[in-house]
C-alpha cells in the first residue's frame, strides 16, 4: 500500500476524532452541570489526543516536513474526511449525546480490530485509544437511558435527536477506495462487516432507553468523500480561524 | 471551657464561645464544617468561597472563547484542560461552600440574580489570541499571589480546596507566559498582538487584587480569620514586582510611564490606577457583564431538563430495586 | 428548589497499599453518575486507581460537641502505649 493511501486512510478515522472533538469543546463551559462539563472536554481531549497521534504519523509518512497542524488546519473542506455524524451542530444536550453514542459504539467496534493493524503504529494507537473510547460509550449510552428513561420532556427531546441523527449512522459502515486497499493489506479494518454488531449494539441500548428506533431506509453520506453538510464550513472557519489569517507562524 | 461557661445561657454563652472560637483560629487551629462558629464567620466564608467559586466558572468563559480557534493542536489540547480544570476548582470550591450550609443551587441563584459577585476581570472581552497567553500569565499570576496563602486559611474544607487549586493552578501560568513568550519572539505581527494583550490586560489585572486599603471594607476582619494574609496594597506590589522582570526578559513593555525601580523601598514605583473604570466593572457596567452572566444563566436553563431527567431516572430505577427486594 | 442532584464524598485510592482517602465532593444523581462523575472530577491527573462514592446523606458524623465525652477519656489511658513501660536499657527492640 502506497503511503498516500495509508495516509487518505489515516483521515477517514483521525478526521472524526479532531471534528467530533472540535464540537465537543465548543461546550466547555456550559454544560448543563459542572460535573457533565467536565466530563464532555475529557472526552474531547480525548479525541483530540488521538488525533494528534494519526496526524503525528501521516505526516511522518509524508516526509516533506509538513506537521500535524498543516493536517489539521489547513486542508480545503474537500479533503476533510470525518462522516457527516460527528459535524453535526451541539442543538441541545440530547443532540450531543446522541451524536456521540451512534458515534463511541462505532468507534470501539472499529479500534477493537485496528488494534489487529499490520502497521505497528496504528495498532499502537487504537490500543491507546480503547480504553478511552470504552469509557466514553459507557457514558454516553448511560446518558442516553438517562434522558430516554427520565422525563417525558427528556424522552421526547432524546426520540428527536434519534431521529434526527439516524440517517447519518450508515455512512460509518461505507467503505471507500482506501478501506479496501487497506484492508488487502492487512493494515486496516473492513468496517462494512462491523454493521451488524453496531446496530445490536445501538438497538439494545435504544430499548433499555425505552426509545424506538426509527424505520427509515434512506440515510445521507458525502462526509467520506469530502462532501459536507453545510455545518462544516462554520465549523472549519473556527478551526482554521489562525493559520488562515496568520500563515507560515509558529504558536 | 469550663461546665459553667456551657451552662450560661444566652449571649453570654455565645461571648465565651466566640472568644474560644477566636483563641482557637489565632493558635492556627483550623475550623471544621461542624465546629460551632460566630454566624458572621460563617457568612463571611459564604461569600468569600463562593465568590471565589463564581469567578472560576465565570472564568471558563473569556478563554473559552478561543478553544475553537486555537492556533495548534498542542494549544487547543492545553487550553481545554486548563479551561477544564476551572471547572474543577469551581467545583471544589462549590462543595467547600456548601459545607457551611447552603447549597451549589442557592449559590447559583445569587450568581443568576446578580446578588453575588465575581472577579471583574472576566468582564474584559478576549479579542486575540495573545489574550490567552495574557489571561494565563498576568490574571493567573495574580491570582496565584491572591492564593497561596488561602492554603493555610482558617476554614479546613476551603483551606483543602485551595491546596488541591494550587497544586493545578502552576501550569495555568506557565502555559500562559509561554504563550506570550512565543509570540513576543515571533513575527512582528506577533508581536504586537502580544503587546497589544498587555497593554490591555495590565491595569485590569492590577485592579484585580482589589480595592487599595484605605478603600477595601473587609480586610481587618479577614486578616483574623486568615482568610488573607497581606493586604490588597502589599499584593498588588508584590505581583508587580515579579511581574515587571518577566516582560523585560520577552522584550515587552508594561503600559505605564511612571513605571520604575525605586532602590530605597526596594519595589517598583507605579502610576495611578484608574479606579473610575473599576468600580464601573464592578458594578455591572464593564464590556461583557452582561454577556457573562447571561452565559452562565443559559447554560443552567438549559441544562434544567437533563438535569430532571437524571433525577427522574434514578428514582425509577431506585424503586425498581426495591421491588425486586420484595 | 427542584430535584437537585444529591451531594456525595468521594474516596480514592492512589495507589495500591494505601487506603482510601476523601479527596471531596460533587453532585450526581445515581450511584453511577457519582462513580464517572468522580472519575472525571478527581482523577484527571491520574491521581487514582480505585474510587468510592457514598452519598453525603448516609455518613453520620460525630457533633464536635460531644468531643469531651468521646475522646478525652482516651487521653489519660498512657498504659496503651509502648512508652509506658519501662524496659533495661540492654533490650534493643521490643
Amino acid at each position: 500500500m502506497k503511503n498516500e493511501n495509508i495516509i487518505q486512510y489515516i483521515y477517514g478515522i483521525a478526521d472524526n476524532a479532531l471534528i467530533l472533538g472540535q464540537r465537543l469543546s465548543e461546550l466547555c463551559g456550559h454544560g448543563p452541570s459542572l460535573e457533565t462539563d467536565i466530563a464532555l472536554t475529557n472526552m474531547a481531549l480525548d479525541l483530540l489526543g488521538q488525533t494528534r497521534s494519526y496526524y503525528q504519523y501521516a505526516a511522518q509518512l509524508m516526509a516533506d516536513g509538513k506537521t500535524e497542524d498543516d493536517i489539521a488546519f489547513l486542508r480545503i473542506e474537500r479533503e476533510y474526511k470525518n462522516v457527516l455524524l460527528v459535524e453535526q451542530p451541539n442543538k441541545h444536550f440530547g443532540y450531543v449525546i446522541t451524536r456521540q453514542f451512534f458515534y463511541d459504539v462505532f468507534h470501539l467496534l472499529l479500534l477493537q480490530e485496528l488494534q489487529n493493524s499490520k502497521d505497528e503504529i496504528l495498532s499502537a494507537v487504537a490500543k491507546k485509544a480503547i480504553k478511552e473510547v470504552s469509557y466514553h460509550q459507557r457514558f454516553s449510552s448511560d446518558w442516553v437511558k438517562r434522558l430516554g428513561d427520565g422525563t417525558k420532556e427528556s424522552h421526547q427531546k432524546v426520540q428527536d435527536a434519534v431521529d434526527d441523527l439516524w440517517k447519518f449512522t450508515d455512512e460509518l459502515f461505507h467503505m471507500t477506495q482506501d478501506d479496501m486497499l487497506a484492508v488487502e493489506s492487512e493494515i486496516g479494518v473492513d468496517i462494512s462487516l462491523l454493521k451488524e454488531k453496531y446496530y445490536q449494539r445501538i438497538n439494545k441500548v435504544l430499548e433499555e432507553a425505552t426509545l424506538t428506533t426509527p424505520e427509515t431506509k434512506w440515510f445521507q453520506k458525502g462526509g467520506k468523500q469530502g462532501i459536507h453538510s453545510e455545518h462544516m464550513g462554520y465549523l472549519l472557519s473556527d478551526l482554521q480561524y489562525m493559520q488562515r489569517t496568520y500563515p507560515n507562524m509558529e504558536w | 471551657m469550663s461546665e459553667k461557661e456551657i451552662k450560661n445561657p444566652g449571649t453570654e454563652r455565645s461571648r465565651s464561645l466566640e472568644e474560644i472560637f477566636e483563641q482557637r483560629i489565632a493558635r492556627d487551629e483550623k475550623i471544621e464544617p461542624k465546629d460551632w462558629m460566630p454566624e458572621k464567620y460563617r457568612k463571611t466564608h459564604i461569600r468569600q468561597i463562593s465568590q471565589h467559586a463564581h469567578s472560576e466558572i465565570v472564568g471558563m468563559l473569556p478563554e473559552g472563547n478561543w478553544i475553537t480557534r486555537a492556533p495548534s493542536l498542542r494549544r487547543k489540547v492545553a487550553l481545554l484542560a486548563k479551561v477544564q480544570d476551572e471547572a474543577g476548582h469551581g467545583l471544589y470550591l462549590y462543595s467547600a461552600c456548601e459545607t457551611l450550609g447552603i447549597s451549589r443551587d442557592e449559590l447559583y441563584e445569587q450568581l443568576h440574580t446578580g446578588k453575588a459577585k465575581y472577579s471583574s476581570i472576566f468582564n474584559y472581552p478576549t479579542v486575540t489570541w495573545a489574550d490567552m497567553g495574557a489571561i494565563g500569565w498576568l490574571v493567573d499570576g495574580a491570582a496565584i499571589i491572591n492564593q497561596v496563602p488561602l492554603c493555610s486559611t482558617s476554614y479546613g474544607p476551603y483551606a483543602r480546596a485551595m491546596v488541591r487549586v494550587c497544586k493545578e493552578e502552576s501550569f495555568h501560568q506557565r502555559q500562559g507566559f509561554e504563550i506570550m513568550m512565543k509570540l513576543a519572539n515571533g513575527s512582528p505581527e506577533q508581536k504586537e498582538m502580544a503587546q497589544d494583550a498587555l497593554n490591555r490586560w495590565w491595569w485590569p489585572s492590577l485592579m484585580m487584587l482589589g480595592p487599595t486599603d484605605a478603600e477595601s471594607v473587609h480586610t481587618e476582619q479577614s486578616m483574623k480569620w486568615k482568610l488573607k494574609r497581606k493586604t490588597n496594597d502589599e499584593l498588588r506590589q508584590q505581583f508587580i514586582d515579579q511581574t515587571v522582570p518577566q516582560a523585560d526578559l520577552i522584550g515587552l513593555t508594561i503600559p505605564d510611564p511612571d513605571l520604575k525601580w525605586n532602590d530605597e523601598t526596594g519595589h517598583y514605583d507605579f502610576g495611578e490606577i484608574d479606579w473610575d473604570e473599576f468600580w464601573q466593572v464592578v458594578k455591572g457596567h464593564g464590556p461583557c457583564n452582561k454577556e457573562r452572566l447571561s452565559a452562565r444563566v443559559n447554560a443552567w436553563k438549559n441544562g434544567e431538563w437533563v438535569r430532571d431527567a437524571a433525577m427522574a431516572y434514578a428514582k425509577k430505577q431506585e424503586d425498581k430495586k426495591l421491588k425486586k427486594a420484595i | 428548589m427542584k430535584n437537585n442532584w444529591p451531594l456525595w464524598e468521594v474516596f480514592v485510592r492512589s495507589k495500591n497499599g494505601l487506603e482510601h482517602r476523601h479527596f471531596g465532593s460533587l453532585h450526581a444523581a445515581d450511584e453511577e453518575m457519582a462513580l464517572e462523575n468522580a472519575r472525571d472530577v478527581y482523577t484527571r491527573r491520574n491521581e487514582g486507581v480505585s474510587i468510592w462514592v457514598v452519598q453525603s446523606k448516609h455518613i453520620k458524623a460525630s457533633n464536635p460537641e460531644n468531643n469531651g465525652e468521646l475522646f478525652e477519656p482516651a487521653q489519660d489511658k498512657v498504659y496503651r502505649h509502648p512508652t509506658f513501660y519501662t524496659l533495661p536499657d540492654e533490650v534493643k527492640h521490643m
